[in-house]
């Protein structure tokens, strides 16, 4: 244990600079601080390049190489200056523990109460103010939160702009037809009042020729001329469900892979999705529109804790 | 070092971000987009997004700039977690250091929303789909969901266009300021404290023993700032990020194929992606799916990882100060525990590319997921057993995860040979520790506390020596 005070000693301060750890690393210093000095030469020269590559508005490639080099030669020239060409070491110094002491505790803990008695002792009527005044404020601070920041979700979660009546349009706001799509492909569509709408969304797809789809129970005049529509917020978390496999009738969400079955009320039958992409109700007006019977029956896209538990 | 490079790529990311300050446009406002860039000519864009591509096209250095600044914020991630994972294997988090591993928690976090954050703003394709998950992941949280979705972005989503330019204060003066001055605090603990070290040349635990900050380390460190930086500039420069012309501007009912997010939100869209399609279901309320993939197992592990200097000491027991740093092997129970949870999350972030395994593989995307169900479920629990009984092994083999050392071969006087083992690092003096007879040596200043047990004639060394 003795040689660890003997031969290390920064905290000696009439150490002699020829002790050992005092040597630089490098066996022969002289090459080193040579290749050192080439190194920041070759930065020196990169940078300069850089300037005039930046000056020339060139290429990001040129102006990167340039910068690059210029730091990298630099960088590496201080790395083997500071291995190399600096004291080897080891050295050693004392470190001193942490753990404060229970006296020293005690006493900082005393002081504190002392202090602190003088200052707060029998001002309990006083406290009570500051408290009571705070308090009003911290209530106060947070107005802002619920008046200004944003509206507050209120029932803009179960609604959409779809209306009974509401007309299927493209987003450059042209009212589809059902002549207008071949069985088998498929349109987002919007209400015209909300075209391009996040919420509003909706996928219009013609799984067949003719007849209409029934995709559940209950739903027996949902589907007109061969045509289903759902929402296109996914009910996982919310992404647009925009990829449609014709042969097996199922529409896929590319973020997290959940499938639902067209022809059984989109049905989640893969992946994370919870539950089935809400259906809108469609009939064909006497010109041959596309039209909504009504808006949708349940919330679009994915859960919140007021939702409810449906379906 | 790991550390360095994480505090060095905070500064490259200081610096470029100033940069591009000056030039991005933080709105959501539409603007048709008329620039260099023909394919996207006559698009209807927002002006976060025109400014973005105009950076990259227009302003001298731009794009470089714009590359370093994403390329530093994931060596930043990067090097945090490494660092995190070096300072949990070595025991480094324990008494004195339980605060400043709680704080290196938190900048972790910190560091990854404020990355989410910045490849969020520029308003593209992918980065906009990603808000609308994070849109729905705040939806989900119980009681308060809807309100905080709302608050945020001003409106049932997308909103009021206020979502660019709120991301935007938080990404370039909340949560850098948060992480400035926590990142102060970690460092002025690391100095206060002083640096942990390994056994071995002399070191102990009531000394410091190695490279002096004045000026080795100063020298050398400088050198590694320039360093970080000279990376990620070569990658600015050579290796193209996030080019958000070819993603085009976030419309809502778009999307493409493959949108993954950057590597250190992957774990989060894995998690999202091999959950099973269950809520809870309340009367008149329900728990969504996504809550319990992206808001309480993560809320779950960040929990624990901060807590887990109190953990651990709660369980071993040991409440003394630390300076010298364990062996991974040595601690077999910890190691084992930190490599299961790594090995989880390696599985929800290979989760995160379902998709692009199930086209690169040619195999069926239901197998694709329903492995990784599997995985994430059977992969910690294979390495748990393993890295236990490895690190047991390892410590009860001599020798074993130690330096090896050369034997120089030496012709004596007499003509015959004889093998001196070389010291551990060249110039490093090995002590030579000469035996003492026990009986003398006066114990009384080396211990206090309660007297050595002695079974079977060992002296045992009770663990709370001063």
């Amino acid at each position: 244990m003795s040689n660890h005070h003997g031969h290390d000693g920064t905290k000696d301060a009439n150490v002699s600079t020829d002790a050992p750890q005092f040597e630089v690393l490098a066996k022969n210093p002289r090459r080193v601080e040579k290749a050192a000095a080439l190194t920041f030469f070759v930065s020196l020269l990169a940078f300069a390049g850089f300037g005039a590559a930046f000056w020339q508005n060139a290429d990001n490639e040129i102006l990167g190489g340039t910068l690059g080099v210029g730091f990298l030669g630099f960088g590496a020239a201080m790395v083997i200056w500071g291995k190399y060409l600096t004291p080897r070491g080891p050295f050693e110094e004392e470190r001193a523990l942490m753990e404060v002491t229970r006296d020293a505790h005690d006493k900082l803990v005393a002081d504190f109460v002392v202090r602190g008695r003088v200052a707060f002792g029998r001002r309990g009527f006083l406290g009570a103010m500051l408290a009571a005044s705070g308090a009003v404020f911290g209530i106060v601070a947070l107005f802002p939160l619920v008046r200004s920041l944003g509206p507050l979700p209120k029932k803009s979660f179960y609604q959409t702009k779809w209306r009974r009546g509401s007309y299927l349009s493209t987003v450059d706001g042209r009212r589809l037809r059902a002549a207008d799509l071949l069985p088998g492909s498929l349109a987002t569509v919007f209400p015209e009042d909300d075209l391009g709408g996040a919420l509003s969304q909706t996928v219009l797809i013609r799984v067949q020729e003719s007849g209409n789809v029934v995709t559940m129970p209950g739903r027996e005049s949902w589907g007109p001329e061969g045509y289903v529509a759902y929402s296109k917020v996914c009910t996982h978390a919310g992404c647009p469900v925009g990829l449609y496999e014709q042969l097996t009738k199922q529409l896929l969400c590319p973020c997290h892979q959940s499938l639902f079955e067209v022809t059984k009320g989109a049905i989640p039958i893969f992946g994370p999705a919870p539950r089935p992409l809400p259906q809108l109700p469609l009939y064909v007006d006497g010109s041959g529109y596309l039209r909504a019977q009504s808006g949708y029956d349940e919330p679009v896209g994915p859960g919140f804790w007021e939702r409810g538990g449906t379906t | 070092m790991i550390g360095e490079i994480a505090l060095y790529s905070f500064i490259v990311l200081l610096a470029t971000g100033v940069f591009l300050t000056l030039y991005f446009v933080p709105s959501g406002q539409d603007v048709v987009y008329h620039g260099v860039y023909a394919p996207l000519d006559g698009q209807t864009v927002s002006a976060a997004f025109k400014s973005t591509v105009d950076l990259s096209f227009i302003v001298r250095g731009g794009l470089l700039m714009r590359q370093m600044h994403h390329w530093a914020a994931n060596i930043f991630v990067g090097s945090i977690v490494v660092h995190m994972l070096r300072v949990f294997f070595t025991g480094g988090f324990r008494r004195p250091r339980e605060l400043n591993w709680f704080i290196g928690v938190t900048l972790m976090i910190l560091a990854i929303m404020n990355g989410f954050l910045g490849y969020s703003i520029p308003d593209d394709l992918v980065s906009g789909t990603g808000i609308r998950i994070a849109y729905s992941i705040l939806e989900s949280i119980p009681f308060v969901g809807s309100y905080l979705a709302t608050l945020l972005f001003g409106g049932v989503f997308p909103g009021n266009g206020s979502i660019i330019p709120r991301f935007y204060v938080l990404h370039v003066l909340i949560l850098p300021l948060i992480i400035f001055g926590l990142l102060g605090a970690h460092l002025g603990l690391l100095v206060k404290q002083k640096h942990t070290q390994f056994k071995g040349n002399g070191a102990r635990e009531d000394n410091v023993v190695g490279a002096p900050l004045w000026p080795t380390f100063m020298i050398k460190t400088t050198g590694f700032l320039f360093l970080t930086t000279a990376v990620s500039i070569l990658l600015g420069a050579f290796v193209q990020i996030n080019p958000i012309w070819l993603y085009g501007p976030y419309i809502p009912f778009h999307v493409s194929y493959a949108v993954q997010p950057d590597w250190y939100m992957g774990w989060l869209d894995g998690a999202l992606r091999v959950m099973p399609s269950w809520e809870i279901h309340l009367p008149g309320h329900m728990v969504p799916n996504a809550f319990f993939p992206s808001v309480l197992l993560p809320g779950i592990t960040f929990n624990i990882m901060m807590a887990w200097p109190w953990i651990e000491a709660k369980f071993t027991g040991d409440n003394v100060e630390h300076h010298i740093l364990d062996r991974p092997s040595q601690r077999p129970v910890r190691t084992a525990i930190g490599a299961s949870v790594l090995a989880f999350y390696f599985v929800l972030f290979g989760a995160s590319a379902t998709d692009v395994l199930a086209n690169y593989l040619s195999v069926s995307l239901n197998v694709v997921l329903l492995s990784f169900r599997v995985l994430c479920v059977v992969v910690p629990l294979v390495v748990y057993p393993v890295t236990y009984k490895i690190c047991t092994e390892m410590s009860h083999t001599r020798g074993a995860g130690k330096r090896k050392r050369y034997n120089i071969i030496v012709r004596g006087e007499d003509g015959g040979y004889s093998a001196i083992t070389a010291e551990e690092y060249p110039g490093y003096g090995r002590e030579v520790l000469e035996p003492i007879d026990v009986d003398s040596v006066d114990l009384s200043n080396v211990m206090s506390g309660p007297e050595p047990k002695s079974t079977d004639g060992v002296y045992q060394i009770p663990r709370d020596y001063r």
